[in-house]
This record gives C-alpha cells, sequence and structure tokens, in this order.
C-alpha cells in the first residue's frame, strides 16, 4: 500500500517534468473553451440589447472620479438626518411609557409588598431602568437605520463604497476590502472583526481588525445623535438643527475613516509592513430592494437581535451604576469619589470625571454610556432632578437633557470632546473577546483596545488646548 | 405561503408541505448537500430557502465567510446542507477556495449544487466544469433567471442540462421560484434516482493526455473506488501539496462514491 502510494507519486513527480510548464495554463484554457462553447449554444439574447445600460449609468455617477464621494456623504447624512428626526418622537413616546409609568408602577408595588428598598434600588432602580433606557434611545434609531442600511445594501451600493475607497485604502497600505469590513463595522464592530475574514492576507487583515474600531458602530450612534443634537444643534436656528446635528455626526464618521486611514497607514509603515495585495471586485448587479422582505429581515435578525444583546449588557450595568451611587466610604459614594479624583485629570483633556466613569462602565456596551452620564451627573450635581442617587432615568425631551448637561458644567467643548471620545475610545469588550479570537493573540487584542484609547486623549487634548486658545 | 394553485399540485415536487425547513437541527442526516458557485450569486439565499435559517445575505460578494450549515427534509429524508463560501475557481489558492475545494473533495457531498448566475452563464460555467471534475454528484442552480429575462438573456436549461450531464433548475430564489424542482432534483440524484453523467473536459490537452492517462491508470488500480481519479491525476501532475497529502496518508482512498447513506 505505501510502496504504491509512494510510487504514485513518484511517477507524477517524473511526469511534472515532461508535461513542463505550461500545464497549469493549458488545463485552464481547455475550462475556458469548454465554458464558452457550452454557453454560446445555450444562450441566446431576445431581441436588441437596449442602448442605454441603466446599470452602467448609475455606476458612472456613484463611482465617478467627482461624483463618487459626494454622493456618498449626501446619502450617509441623509440616512442619518431620516434617523435623527424619525427617532426622536418614538423615543419619547416609549420612555413615558416604560419610565414614566411603568416605573413608578412597579416601585410602588415592591413598596406595598413591603421589598427591602436595597432590593427594589438594585432591580428597579438600577437593572430595570438600565434596560428601559436602552430600549427606548436605541430601538427608533435602529429600527430607522437598519432598513435603510440594508436597503442600500440589498440595492448593490455597498460593492460601489468599497470601489471608491478601495483606492486610497490601496495608497496606505491596506487592503480594497477593508473598505467593506469597514462599513459592516457601522454596524457593529465585533461583526465588522468577523468579516475580516474576507481578507486572505494575515497582515492587511490585521491592520483591517484594528482599524475596525473606527467605525462608528450602533451602540455609538445614540450617543453621536443626542450629543450632536444639544450641542450643534442648539447653537443653530431651530429650523436648521436637524440638519446641522446630521452633517456633525457624519463629519465624525468621515473623521472615523480618516483615521483609520491614517493607523492603517501607520501600521503598515511600521509594525505590519508589506505591499498591499491585489484583488478583484466584482461590482454586482444594482437588484431592486424586496421592500417588504427587507424591513422585516432588518428588524427581526439585526434590530432585535442588537436590542437584546443591548439589554442584556444594561442590566447588570444598571446594577454597578446603582451600586457604585449608593454604597458609600465615609460618607461619599463610590461614584462621587472617583469621579472627584479623576476630574482634574479629565477636564485637562476637555472631558470630565463624568465621563471617564461612564466609559469605564460602558465597556460591555456603547449603549449606556449617555443613561450612566446623566444618572452620574445629577448625583454629583446634586441636583432636585431625576429620582435620585443610582437611578438612571429617561427625560421627558432633549431639552431637559440639555439642561442637566449645562447644570453639570458642560460646554459646547465638552460636547464635541465626549463625540471625539466616543468615536476615538476602546472596543465595547464583545468586539474586544471577538479580535481575541480572530487573532487569537493578546497582543493584537491589546493595541487594538489601547490604541483608540490613546489617540483618544491625544485628539480630545488638542482640541481643548486649540479651543482654548481661540475661545479663551 | 401561497401554493402554487395548478394542476400540478398533485405532484410531490409541487407539494409545499413536503419541505419541512429544519434550522440547525442537523441530527441524523440521511444525505450531505454542498452549495458551490461563484460570489454574488444567491447561494445564501438558496440556503435560507431551504433551511429556514437567516444566513446574512446581501448585494455583495464576499459574505459568507467559512461556511454556514444548516438542514432541511424533505420527502421523508433528512438533508445536511452546507453553504460554501463563493469562488470563481477552484484551483489556486486563496482560502476561500481551500475551503470550497476541500469540501467537495474530502467532505463527500452526496449532492454539490452548483448556484450560478444566468445574467453571466459563461464565466459561471468555469467553475461549473471545475467542479464536474471533482464529483459526479451535482445540481445546477440555474438561478437569477428573473434578472436575465430582464436583461433579455435566454438560457435553455435542457440543452444546459444535455451539455453537462447533470439536472438544471431555473430559480429565482430571492422569489422563491424553482426551489420546489431543485429540492426534487436534489434528492432524485443524492438517492440515485437521476444518474450524472457529467462533462469532462473535452479538449485533449496536447502533450500531457498520456501523462495524465498512464497516472490515471496507475490511480485507479489502487484506488478503484474513487469517482474522480482523472481530476487527481490532474492535481498530482500540477503538484497540489494537499492532494499530494491526502495520496500518501491515503486518505483518498477512503473517498468512496458516497453511497453509504442511502438505504
Amino acid at each position: 500500500m505505501k510502496n504504491s502510494t509512494e510510487e504514485i507519486l513518484f511517477t507524477a513527480n517524473k511526469l511534472r517534468w515532461e508535461v513542463g510548464d505550461n500545464f497549469h495554463d493549458s488545463i485552464l484554457e481547455s475550462i475556458y473553451k469548454d465554458a464558452s462553447e457550452i454557453s454560446s449554444k445555450v444562450v441566446t439574447r431576445v431581441g436588441e440589447k437596449s442602448k442605454f445600460d441603466l446599470d452602467r449609468f448609475i455606476d458612472r455617477i456613484v463611482t465617478g472620479k467627482w461624483t463618487g464621494f459626494p454622493i456618498m456623504f449626501i446619502l450617509l447624512a441623509v440616512v442619518f438626518w431620516i434617523t435623527i428626526v424619525g427617532a426622536n418622537v418614538p423615543s419619547g413616546w416609549i420612555a413615558s411609557l416604560l419610565v414614566d409609568t411603568l416605573h413608578p408602577l412597579i416601585k410602588n408595588f415592591f413598596d406595598t409588598i413591603q421589598i427591602p428598598w436595597w432590593i427594589t434600588g438594585v432591580l428597579i432602580d438600577g437593572a430595570y431602568l438600565a434596560a428601559a433606557w436602552v430600549i427606548s434611545v436605541m430601538l427608533p434609531p435602529m429600527a430607522i437605520f437598519f432598513p435603510m442600511f440594508t436597503l442600500l445594501e440589498d440595492f448593490g451600493y455597498l460593492p460601489r463604497v468599497a470601489f471608491n475607497m478601495d483606492n486610497l485604502y490601496r495608497k496606505v497600505g491596506a487592503h480594497g476590502k477593508q473598505a467593506l469590513t469597514m462599513s459592516m463595522g457601522f454596524g457593529c464592530n465585533a461583526a465588522g472583526v468577523i468579516a475580516t475574514r474576507i481578507i486572505d492576507s494575515p497582515r492587511e487583515r490585521l491592520i483591517a481588525i484594528i482599524t475596525n474600531n473606527f467605525s462608528l458602530c450602533n451602540g455609538r450612534w445614540p450617543t453621536q445623535i443626542l450629543i450632536a443634537t444639544i450641542f450643534i444643534g442648539g447653537i443653530v436656528p431651530a429650523y436648521l438643527a436637524g440638519l446641522a446635528s446630521a452633517a456633525a455626526v457624519v463629519t465624525i464618521a468621515i473623521l472615523g475613516v480618516l483615521f483609520s486611514l491614517i493607523v492603517s497607514w501607520g501600521l503598515s509603515k511600521t509594525v505590519l509592513k508589506g505591499e498591499a495585495s491585489a484583488f478583484s471586485l466584482e461590482l454586482p448587479p444594482y437588484r431592486p430592494p424586496r421592500l417588504l422582505q427587507t424591513l422585516y429581515t432588518s428588524l427581526i435578525d439585526r434590530t432585535i437581535f442588537v436590542l437584546w444583546r443591548a439589554v442584556v449588557f444594561a442590566v447588570p450595568a444598571g446594577v454597578v451604576i446603582w451600586l457604585v451611587a449608593n454604597i458609600q466610604i465615609s460618607g461619599v459614594s463610590v461614584a462621587e469619589y472617583f469621579i472627584h479624583t479623576v476630574d482634574p485629570f479629565a477636564l485637562f483633556f476637555g472631558l470630565n470625571g463624568v465621563i471617564i466613569l461612564a466609559y469605564v462602565i460602558a465597556i460591555p456596551a456603547n449603549e449606556i454610556v449617555i443613561p450612566t452620564v446623566l444618572m452620574l451627573t445629577v448625583l454629583t450635581t446634586k441636583m432636585a432632578l431625576g429620582a435620585g442617587a443610582g437611578v438612571m432615568f429617561e427625560l421627558d425631551s432633549v431639552t431637559d437633557t440639555a439642561n442637566i448637561l449645562h447644570a453639570g458644567g458642560w460646554t459646547l467643548l465638552t460636547g464635541i470632546n465626549l463625540m471625539l471620545f466616543s468615536l476615538l475610545h476602546n472596543p465595547c469588550s464583545t468586539t474586544i473577546y471577538t479580535i481575541y479570537k480572530e487573532t487569537k493573540s493578546v497582543k493584537w487584542a491589546m493595541l487594538s483596545t489601547f490604541l483608540p484609547i490613546v489617540m483618544g486623549f491625544l485628539i480630545c487634548f488638542f482640541v481643548t488646548q486649540i479651543w482654548r486658545l481661540l475661545v479663551g | 405561503m401561497k401554493l402554487e394553485n395548478n394542476n400540478c399540485a398533485t405532484c410531490p415536487a409541487h407539494n409545499l408541505a413536503n419541505l419541512v425547513k429544519l434550522g440547525i437541527d442537523m441530527s441524523n442526516f440521511d444525505y450531505v448537500v454542498a452549495l458551490a458557485g461563484n460570489p454574488n450569486t444567491g447561494k445564501s439565499t438558496v440556503f435560507n430557502n431551504l433551511t429556514g435559517l437567516k444566513q446574512h445575505t446581501g448585494n455583495w460578494p464576499g459574505k459568507t465567510v467559512g461556511r454556514a450549515e444548516g438542514a432541511f427534509q424533505y420527502a421523508d429524508k433528512r438533508f445536511k446542507i452546507v453553504d460554501l463560501p463563493g469562488t470563481y475557481s477552484l484551483l489556486s489558492t486563496s482560502d476561500d477556495e481551500e475551503i470550497a475545494r476541500d469540501f467537495i473533495l474530502f467532505g463527500q457531498p452526496d449532492v454539490t449544487v452548483i448556484v450560478v448566475d444566468a445574467t453571466r452563464l459563461e464565466r459561471n460555467l468555469n467553475l461549473v466544469l471545475q467542479v464536474l471534475e471533482i464529483t459526479d454528484r451535482a445540481v445546477l442552480c440555474l438561478n437569477l433567471i428573473d434578472e436575465a429575462s430582464r436583461h433579455k438573456i435566454k438560457v435553455d436549461d435542457r440543452l444546459l442540462s444535455k451539455n453537462l450531464g447533470i439536472p438544471v433548475v431555473p430559480t429565482a430564489a430571492r422569489q422563491g421560484v424553482g426551489i420546489q424542482e431543485l429540492l426534487k432534483n436534489i434528492h432524485d440524484v443524492a438517492s440515485g434516482q437521476f444518474i450524472c453523467k457529467p462533462h469532462r473536459l473535452s479538449s485533449e490537452i496536447k502533450n500531457v493526455s498520456r501523462a495524465v492517462d498512464h497516472l490515471n491508470k496507475k490511480i485507479s488500480i489502487e484506488f478503484p473506488d474513487l469517482p474522480n481519479t482523472r481530476w487527481i491525476a490532474l492535481r498530482l501532475l500540477e503538484g497540489d501539496q494537499k492532494v499530494i497529502d491526502a495520496v500518501r496518508s491515503g486518505e483518498i482512498g477512503s473517498l468512496r462514491p458516497a453511497e453509504n447513506f442511502s438505504e
């Protein structure tokens, strides 16, 4: 047995010299020849091919040298504008149902059956409210954003984005397909990291993994949208507010793309040296999206799935927030203690202690940054608003939220810096774990975690210093 | 779901109740089905149609990374189905192509369903012909016929079937058109009711046919059960390391025509 298989291999080796170098090519040739013969027999064109090719026409515009990028930005802006304008009202409805109505009811019920105050606190003021807040703040934007994104994807626009971006990514020494994984990252960074499997070269794949975090994920969109609405929308006339906030969010998203290009360039010039490898990207035909099916699947598969994940992380985080706000060391709560210690350092970077603590608590999920920020602000400024220590709450309107933040000493600068820091900070724990699983390396997972944090602090620092020079 | 109410309603091929989508319940399967094809031809849509799973679909190449598995039941048989990443060929050495190639060769699927884009048949056939060199149990899913007719392209599926020696089913998977016929053909090929006579590369490769024949003979003596000795010979001549290793370890020899599951 062994001998005869070795003999086969030996014969093969010997014959390989006889058949010559162009053997591979001649096989390919015969495949191509047969394919072309068969297809010419079975394929017929009915009637004349129309002179006007709609696909080509659209492609010429959306991948055009001068029109490609503006159209990308405009599409992005329109999607966000619809999301921002459309999500506001339903968010309020859900909040008034879950928080204003149900929360006191449940709390009263717990009080009547004489549950100890701290159990009520942990479960209702911590866990329940965290979940309720995440649902009301995330469900409406996601239910609007995801279907629109899926429609664009179904239509065939994503490969065109990759086509536009390919040149840029190749110039910085990364793989053109990184444009696709980056787009996936706009939905969820963990999904984007997994999607980098479409990149064959390990070097380019690592670059794509490390820089995926620069795509704003859906957990960060609500933060961006809310802060932009309050601080950017607040400085322009009311009728421009929606537009200005959308523009601010798009600017942050584009900044993210720029950072991914810069970091990719830096990596490919230093630790991950190498040439960009070539690849072919087939631009698929445009297909009319199936409207109803897209709505259904993007709602069920994406929205509910992502929301569920957020709730799962928000519940324990709510418990933690309640605990740090209520466990006291010599009269001061752990949260206050932390915030006051960190404040001087944070203010130096144009942020504040509340933001830092919120980002520590929100490591499992970016979605809960805003509720945590609000709760901690109320706590430290000893405001009469809200329901007391450790209670995450929803405010009826954006104006109320703005009032709290202003009372907490927030300025336009704090808002801008929070938007920047939300773009440039560590990925959520799920993404970090995914990076570890995909790279099987603690080193790369750590680099992906700390690189953006360092960048975030640096950028915030420079913005703050320049701001103070100019504005005073 | 709407039942297609025509005279065929009594025919098992049109009986929707025949298909039970089993999702990820892949226990006790009778047959293994592989889904191969070029990128962005609708493999994942066909997969979702059959299993009821929700593999991510979208109009861009490269969505399916690695491979997805699911199951369905048809005509009292349980099928495990594997969605392979889309590839243009099985010859060169990207990860995707290797995953697809290895599964068709070593995974021993009872049926390989090759999903092709009817609007780009010629280029898609390149992959089809390569698959047919490896396996002799295949069904061609001529997908996106709705798009083809929109582009005024007509494909003679019967003539194509005659040329390739395997069943050809025109489908529009996004609309669920043709899935029943596809199921019936998968079943017939898996159960041996339809015997494929797959197309082999016709044009003799100059200078090398002697070498191929010589090697082919040796391999078929050593591994009499192998259905695709000629392809193995070609790969050995090309110096395909994976196939060389498989021959050396004897793994190739354990690959039998996949009769073991049928009754």
